[in-house]
């Protein structure tokens, strides 16, 4: 057992989730794989939303694999800054699209 | 941009080098023979032979970090004379091989490089020329794009991506916009434009320590994003993986990369891309007229199974021949497999 979190040998060991319980192991790695297949959005576009949400859940492990998933489906790192910028953007505008209701309850209890 | 191995006297500049480097790094996995076997091959024997792939040289106005042939501006050392040249064409003439693929450094560079293209397409074969690109742009060059367009030759070009900065990361500061000039010119020239005698491919590997992107996939986004950035088209993407030899080996040593690059390699083996592996279809030919399983055997020197040259080849016994495997052949196989005609799966 590792002293820290977050070791990096976990994301190679990922597939042994599946041992305390192997029937929704296999669902959700084939749920996965089918997912991340290419269909009415191309292979490198889910990439790169995977990289975007991986910012936003903060899980070093996806940020890792989406990196290299990303560059590896044909993007470059100006993409995929962009990429974590629109995770940026979504995350600070939903803080500050909550002000809407800081500022209707402000003016309720305010003079 | 770096500078040759050779020219820095550097261990790796010896194959034997690299190849017990290789070696070193593929301690506690599979090698590549066993596989193979895995896979039901119990050895990688010949295809129909359709490419006879000649190397003039080592000598190219860039100098790539990820280059495999260690081609730079000051390996002039290494160039194949007339004579070899000759055998060359000698020794196709015994095969029905239909294709003659011209690479180095930059095969333009060569002062028997017209000779060769010029003889190639007389006897009917398709010619591809391996083109840096900004090799058109050097003044000595002008008007070859038209010239090659003349004699049908394809330009199989490399570019590591449609955008500056992974190109200029690999080729060296400037080389993006090069290249874009040239592709300009080549477009000129009537490359480019879905005419079979015109053909413009471009080939892409990555610019680092993974897997290239699978060409089917991004070859619809390369041609939408080249034709609205710059107005370029071109008929087809290819993309290869790069292999970890020469050059490309030192980076993944310096940059601490070389065992997780070897593990990407190895656990990336894809049977389905074995069959169409170039070393099954391909003879490759040294600058001093050696035959070789591929291009990438040729610059570990690793002589095949039956050492032959182009003033001695005997077809029938090259055709019976194994080909001579190791650790790098794990390039070729990954993902969705390499080659110099791009993906084999």
């Amino acid at each position: 057992m590792s002293d820290h979190y977050y070791a990096p040998d976990h994301l190679k060991a990922f597939g042994t989730i599946s041992e305390g319980a192997p029937e929704l192991g296999r669902k959700f790695f084939d749920y996965y794989s089918a997912v991340f297949a290419a269909g009415a959005l191309t292979e490198r576009e889910k990439a790169l939303i995977a990289l975007a949400v991986a910012h936003t859940v903060q899980c070093p492990y996806c940020i890792d694999a989406y990196t290299t998933e990303c560059l590896q489906k044909g993007s470059d790192v100006e993409q995929m800054t962009e990429a974590v910028h629109v995770a940026c953007a979504i995350r600070g505008g939903a803080s500050l699209v909550h002000g809407m209701q800081m500022k209707e309850h402000a003016a309720k209890v305010g003079m | 941009m770096t500078s040759t191995l050779s020219s820095r006297r550097a261990p790796l500049a010896d194959p034997a080098a690299q190849l017990a480097t290789l070696d070193a790094a593929m301690t506690g996995r599979a090698t590549f023979d066993e596989a193979l076997r895995g896979a039901g091959w119990n050895a990688l024997t010949p295809a129909t032979l359709e490419i006879f792939q000649i190397n003039l040289g080592k000598l190219c106005n860039m100098t790539c970090r990820h280059c495999h042939v260690d081609a730079g501006p000051d390996r002039s050392d290494a160039m194949m004379t007339r004579e070899t040249v000759d055998a060359c064409l000698r020794a196709l003439d015994q095969t029905a091989a239909h294709t003659v693929d011209i690479t180095g450094g930059a095969p333009e560079l060569h002062p028997e490089f017209r000779y060769l293209v010029d003889e190639a397409h007389k006897r009917g074969k398709h010619v591809i020329d391996r083109c840096n690109l900004s090799v058109l742009l050097l003044p000595r060059n002008a008007g070859l794009a038209e010239w090659l367009a003349e004699r049908d030759v394809e330009i199989v070009a490399s570019l590591p991506h449609y955008r500056q900065r992974n190109t200029d990361a690999q080729r060296g500061d400037g080389a993006f916009e090069k290249s874009i000039a040239a592709l300009r010119l080549l477009n000129q020239a009537g490359y480019g434009q879905g005419n079979p005698r015109r053909m413009l491919s471009l080939m892409t590997n990555p610019a680092g320590a993974f897997l290239a992107a699978p060409q089917a996939s991004i070859e619809n986004e390369w041609k939408t994003a080249l034709k609205r950035d710059f107005g370029i088209t071109f008929d087809r993407l290819l993309a290869l993986n790069n292999m970890p030899i020469s050059r490309f080996l030192e980076w993944l040593i310096e940059s601490n990369n070389l065992d997780s690059y070897m593990s990407r390699l190895v656990d990336g083996f894809n049977p389905a891309a074995i069959t169409g592996v170039m070393c099954r279809n391909t003879i490759s030919i040294s600058w001093d007229g050696r035959l070789f399983d591929c291009d990438f055997n040729q610059m570990l020197d690793l002589d095949a199974s039956t050492p032959m040259t182009v003033e001695n080849f005997d077809f029938t016994a090259w055709q019976r021949r194994e080909v001579v495997t190791r650790a790098h052949c794990y390039g070729c196989t990954a993902g969705a497999g390499s080659s110099c005609g791009g993906a084999t799966a």
